[in-house]
């Protein structure tokens, strides 16, 4: 029962957004221990192993940016973007709603949130939150790649922040690297990628999201998905 | 004349850092006003159990699991064009009102505490399903308009005394002598403001085209007499001004520097 925002499973624990827990709390409101509970497991499942693997795999919002991001490379190959945005805003969107919930003393972020309006429009049906989806997809499509996952949402820069030592996490092998680059023309967050073509490593950033894009594309083997080793 | 690099990148960096906060100042404008505009909204009915609207705002997650428990449907999550703000729960009695399920399904399975159960139970320190009591709910008041009311009009309807739960209790009805006809009685239907839950099985059972007895809000529907006014011949009046918390005075006067104070009387 429930939703991405809360729901409860087998009748007997939640998982809960950390984010908008987070924003409650920033509000004032001390919430209930099952949302924090549920918050806890979620975030510790991807503090711990998963990383910001959320936003690849299980956002629902993934699948529009994804929808536009095919329609970017198959139809307007050399466009340039419109905006040349800061990929840093997100952490800026981050602070700014917990300031704002606080303020408001509501869930800023919540409030507006488009990933909301999709999960809460498949599973109870859609009003005119579906405009607000629609608004991704052509921000996203028209005006900047990777707009909404990269430079934007601040629940992408919130699991950013706090997953940066997940254990799973891609490890690349210089030796195979044949400097292709091909792994850097699919990644969405090409930063992560400093290391490629340079030395032995992981790609420690919090930013990657675990889509595995480049490790499908490499022809040479060079990335794999393992456990991270601190000591790198 | 040489410009000094230096002096012209602190510029820069200035510049740069009043565009930026300026960006994040007409985002946070917007932002904040538009969340403070969907948030203000008086006028939705709660599921049972709800916290005051400033509260549940604050504590609700939009998760829908009290949506999914009501075995009646009753409950709907807002979209963005409804008269609540988006995500939040909330019913219209006039399409399904709460039936007031003694288990109170929706209740225990919200996960932030936006639905106290405690609020509603006998004991107030004990949430145990046996004592669960749906009446202590407050989701709203029932109120009724006399112009659109048949019984005022001497049709002797009783469609929402009949409905109500608290038959009796909540609602009840008064007879009058219908001075037209000579013969017959009014049943007019009135609602007691203490019992009354907000479930609006009166509303969704009033035969006129919009229903004459309808379910409000109950910080909408309330007054408030304040501390000016006491019933001097009921003892217990004095209770409720115990509870108010004695205005501090500022200046502490003599009775004669505060009659002879000129301040503000008189415009120069």
């Amino acid at each position: 029962m429930g939703n991405y925002s809360s729901a409860l499973v087998f009748d007997w624990f939640y998982l809960t957004d950390p984010h908008a827990v987070l924003q409650t709390l920033a509000t004032g409101f001390v919430i209930a221990i099952d949302a924090i509970i549920g918050a806890v497991i979620v975030l510790l499942f991807y503090a711990l192993f998963a990383g910001r693997s959320f936003c690849s795999w299980v956002c629902p919002m993934n699948m529009v940016t994804d929808l536009a991001l095919w329609i970017r490379k198959k139809f307007f190959k050399d466009q340039k973007n419109i905006l040349n945005v800061n990929r840093k805003i997100r952490y800026w969107v981050l602070g700014l709603g917990l300031m704002l919930s606080a303020i408001t003393g509501v869930a800023a972020f919540e409030m507006i949130n488009p990933i909301s309006f999709l999960h809460r429009g498949i599973i109870f049906g859609f009003g005119m939150g579906w405009a607000a989806v629609l608004m991704v997809f052509l921000f996203d499509l028209l005006v900047l790649k990777n707009g909404w996952c990269g430079h934007i949402c601040p629940l992408g820069a919130f699991y950013s922040a706090t997953t940066r030592f997940a254990l799973i996490k891609v490890k690349f092998d210089n030796v195979k690297c044949t400097k292709c680059w091909k792994c850097k023309v699919v990644c969405p967050e090409k930063q992560v990628l400093k290391i490629v073509g340079e030395r032995d490593g992981f790609i420690s950033s919090g930013e990657c999201n675990s889509c595995g894009r480049c490790i499908e594309i490499c022809d040479d083997d060079a990335l794999k998905y393992s456990i991270y080793n601190y000591k790198n | 004349m040489n410009k000094n690099p230096k002096a012209t990148s602190r510029r820069d960096v200035l510049k740069t850092v009043f565009r930026q906060a300026g960006f994040l100042g007409l985002g946070g404008l917007s932002w904040g006003g538009l969340v403070a505009e969907t948030s203000a909204n008086e006028l939705a009915l709660r599921p049972p159990g709800a916290l005051t609207e400033e509260d549940f705002m604050k504590a609700c997650i939009k998760c829908g699991t009290c949506v999914e428990a009501c075995p009646y449907d009753s409950l709907v999550l807002a979209n963005p064009e409804d008269n609540a703000p988006a995500g939040t729960p909330y019913f219209e009695p006039r399409n399904i009102p709460c039936y007031m399920c003694r288990d109170i399904p929706c209740v225990p399975v919200c996960p932030s505490g936006a639905l106290d159960l405690k609020s509603i139970s006998a004991d107030d320190n004990i949430a145990e399903v046996e004592k669960l009591e749906i009446n202590k709910a407050r989701m709203g008041v029932a109120m009724v308009d006399k112009d659109s009311c048949l019984a005022f009009w001497g049709i002797q309807c009783d469609a929402c005394y009949r409905v109500c739960p608290l038959m009796g209790d909540a609602i009840s009805l008064e007879y009058k002598r219908n001075e037209r006809t000579g013969k017959h009685a009014f049943l007019q239907p009135v609602v007691n403001r203490d019992s009354c839950t907000g479930c609006g099985m009166c509303e969704h059972a009033c035969i006129t085209e919009k229903p004459a007895i309808f379910v409000l809000p109950v910080e909408l529907a309330s007054g408030k007499v304040g501390d000016h006014y006491i019933k001097g011949w009921d003892k217990k009046d004095e209770e409720r001004l115990r509870n108010q918390k004695e205005k501090q005075q500022k200046e502490k006067k003599s009775a004669e520097d505060y009659l002879n104070d000129m301040d503000g009387l008189i415009d120069d």
